[in-house]
């Protein structure tokens, strides 16, 4: 009993001060892309050569950051002259279109739908479901429940069973193997339900495009609502996307 | 013995050099190696110039590491069970990917579900439009007291999909079936298809808490067939991120195996402190997993001053606390009672199953992949050793522990080297060596990875094969149940904490 109080003492308390407080971090971490228009075209031809997920459009000038892992590779070339990245990590929006970017993405707040604000927007209950993903998005969805960030404050649950939710929220690159699990489960979700889709390869197929025992995107099989970009999205990108969307 | 080929880690041989024995030879050299303390490090099947006709490959170890191939047609005789348990799943793969059935073995049935590459007869007679790899008869126990709980593919939290199949007598499990495939990704099949630009974002992704140790792999193996030399300051970096990525496994573990025995306070402060380790990865690469950090012929971002300083901050302050949390967790008797005598595995069965990492060392297999095939900065580093060795969830609990502060020194003996400054590489094509073979192992937190590259006579990638040490050490978790309470299943699964999709691959 008194190595707990001495421990709790000792660690204080840890929680962040989000979404009231900003927070800032560190300058290594790459977020939403700042991407100059007047950069040659040589050197976006360049950015996309190198760009492993052909998430590069050379005559727009775009990033599709469905697509995008944020590897920063594109940012080494001629010292960042197209695309550095920005340590702001509020990447989510509800249209898939809208993650082929500019520079800029509209606030996801004032595009979200009022339904969804109105019904979950004191409680809000997803079922987490893992399809075909490598275990990082779901991790750093998982910590959302460490004291850190502490989603529950926010009247937000990841519920055991999809008749509690009100929603799912979808990891992985849909591998053929769990379709049907995945679909079956969206089912039992009783309607009015949400569906977000998390990370890279729920969005796009990510890395494994291409591969023959993949769906790739979610929203050839269902519904997305909420898109959150990222190879994992930061927990933070992600409780971004959350409060706005719904709160 | 005479029959083998010596391989050393991360070196290049040409194909042609590779022994190439009838299978009579090959069986009984296998048999007798696997039977003096020899290990089965990868054993797979790829493509021949005969159609019909397939290649073995044979990659063993014992304080070496050896090589041996052979050519069959359609089937083969099963070592499994002459030999050793060693050989099972891989058998089982080798018949799901390519139809060629090992003829006796003890329990032939599917390891991912899917279609094999070689349009053989699938061996199991499965329909592959059903999208189920639950679709088949599990093993069951009859009797008038014997029941059945089912779990999964959907678990109940945030965790990664797979099928537990238990057979009860009331709460005790008599036998616990893991069916898996559920994550299956097709990448051993993807990679030879893709440019090199993409493979380490597929390494990276083959199991995201192992992003750094498969990455590792596939970049080691890229090098030594491309003849690329990594610099010290890069070595470094490398180290400590892959000492970075056991620290975060382990102690968020150590976390859920507190939360799994009900004693939250450890849980919330584990929980934590891994979330300050991943952001020491992220201080060092700009991603939480590490993911972007290494290529090909070094690191994408070297460490300066900064992130050295930044690291050491940390270090000192959470040093600390990790011990007093751990000694929280470690003298609690409530925590004690559940920990210890559950889910254990014997030595023998152990050794028998070919268990790695702290599954094996926590039963008394010492195999550290960094102290007998060293990598990177592993040659100058101290190895650990382990007091607790009685295999059951206590001496799994206190391996973890033990390589916890280990993996802390090894961080703090790193960060003393200066030599830390590293040109930063850009991925690119390379020339690989045609005709070679390359196997790369390191020690992953969960235990040895390993990679095995083949290319053709272009140099193109002919096969590419992966185990994740989960591959090893699902069977362990499943025979922890033997004779166990049901309610302990989380606890031992816990303890083990196995990849899903880097068994699913």
């Amino acid at each position: 009993m008194l190595k707990i109080i001495r421990n709790k003492l000792e660690q204080g308390c840890k929680t962040s001060g989000y979404p009231k407080e900003g927070l800032n971090l560190y300058q290594r971490y790459r977020g939403m892309p700042i991407i100059d228009p007047q950069c040659s075209r040589e050197i976006i031809e360049q950015c996309a050569a190198l760009c492993p997920q052909e998430a590069i459009d050379v005559a727009e000038k775009s990033i599709d950051l469905g697509r995008c892992t944020f590897c920063g590779q594109c940012a080494g070339v001629a010292d960042g002259a197209f695309v550095r990245f920005s340590q702001n990590f509020e990447l989510a929006t509800a249209r898939r279109e809208e993650l082929i970017t500019t520079g800029e993405l509209p606030e996801l707040a004032e595009h979200s739908s009022q339904h969804f604000k109105k019904l979950f927007g004191r409680s809000l209950q997803l079922r987490q479901v893992s399809a075909g993903g490598c275990n990082c998005c779901e991790a750093d969805t998982n910590v959302l429940n460490t004291p850190f960030f502490d989603l529950s404050r926010f009247g937000i649950d990841f519920v055991a069973s999809p008749r509690h939710a009100d929603g799912i929220h979808v990891t992985g690159p849909i591998s053929r193997n769990m379709e049907q699990a995945l679909v079956d489960t969206y089912t039992a979700v009783p309607s009015p339900k949400v569906v977000i889709a998390g990370g890279c390869c729920a969005i796009s197929g990510g890395p494994f495009s291409g591969s023959e025992a993949i769906v790739g995107e979610l929203n050839r099989i269902i519904p997305v609502d909420l898109y959150i970009p990222g190879c994992p999205p930061h927990p933070l990108t992600t409780l971004h996307a959350l409060l706005s969307y719904f709160k | 013995m005479d029959k083998l080929l010596q391989l050393k880690n991360g070196r290049p041989v040409e194909r042609s050099i590779i022994p190439q024995v009838p299978y009579g030879i090959f069986f009984k050299t296998l048999a007798n190696f696997v039977a003096n303390e020899g290990f089965v490090v990868q054993f797979f099947a790829y493509g021949s110039e005969t159609k019909g006709r397939y290649r073995l490959l044979a990659v063993v170890r014992n304080t070496e590491l050896y090589v041996i191939g052979t050519e069959v047609g359609t089937s083969f005789q099963s070592l499994t069970r002459a030999a050793s348990e060693k050989f099972h799943l891989f058998e089982r793969e080798i018949a799901e990917q390519y139809g060629i059935r090992p003829e006796g073995h003890p329990w032939l049935k599917m390891v991912r579900y899917h279609p094999n590459y070689s349009g053989e007869a699938d061996v199991f007679a499965n329909d592959y439009q059903q999208p189920i790899p639950g679709n088949y008869p599990y093993f069951q126990v009859s009797g008038e007291a014997i029941h059945e709980v089912a779990v999964g593919p959907v678990h109940a939290g945030i965790i990664e999909p797979g099928h537990f199949r238990f057979q009860c007598a009331g709460e005790e499990v008599l036998h616990l079936e893991i069916q898996l495939g559920y994550q299956h990704r097709g990448i051993e099949r993807l990679i030879p298809t893709l440019p090199q630009k993409r493979l380490p974002l597929i390494a990276e992704s083959i199991a995201g808490d192992t992003t750094i140790g498969h990455n590792l792999c596939l970049c080691q193996a890229l090098e030594g067939l491309a003849g690329l030399s990594v610099s010290p300051g890069a070595a470094v970096v490398r180290t400590i991120a892959l000492e970075l990525e056991r620290l975060c496994n382990h102690i968020g573990d150590l976390g859920a195996l507190s939360q799994d025995v009900a004693f939250t306070p450890p849980a919330a402060y584990f929980g934590r402190i891994r979330g300050d380790f991943l952001n020491l990865l992220q201080v060092l690469s700009g991603n939480r997993f590490g993911k972007g950090l290494i290529r090909p012929g070094g690191v994408c971002y070297p460490m300066a001053e900064e992130q050295r300083g930044l690291i050491l901050d940390k270090l000192s302050e959470i040093i600390p606390e990790i011990e007093h949390v751990c000694d929280l967790l470690f003298s609690a008797h409530t925590v004690q009672a559940r920990f210890e005598h559950t889910g254990t595995v014997s030595s023998e069965m152990a050794r028998e199953l070919g268990l790695v990492g702290y599954a094996g060392r926590a039963c008394g297999l010492p195999y550290d992949a960094r102290v007998v095939f060293p990598t990177e900065c592993y040659r100058q580093l101290p190895g650990n050793c382990n007091q607790l060795t009685r295999g059951d969830v206590n001496s799994r609990a206190t391996v973890r522990r033990e390589e916890i502060s280990h993996s802390l020194d090894l961080i703090q003996l790193l960060l003393d080297q200066r030599a830390t400054e590293a040109v930063p590489v850009k991925i690119e094509e390379h020339g690989l060596a045609p005709n070679s073979l390359v196997v790369t192992i390191n020690e992953g937190w969960r235990g040895e990875l390993s990679h095995c590259l083949l290319t053709d006579d272009q140099g193109r990638i002919e096969r590419y094969k992966i185990k994740d040490p989960s591959f090893h050490n699902w069977t362990g978790l499943a025979m922890s149940l033997r004779n166990q309470e049901i309610s302990d299943f989380p606890l031992c699964n816990k303890s083990y904490n196995l990849s899903y999709c880097g068994f699913d691959l």
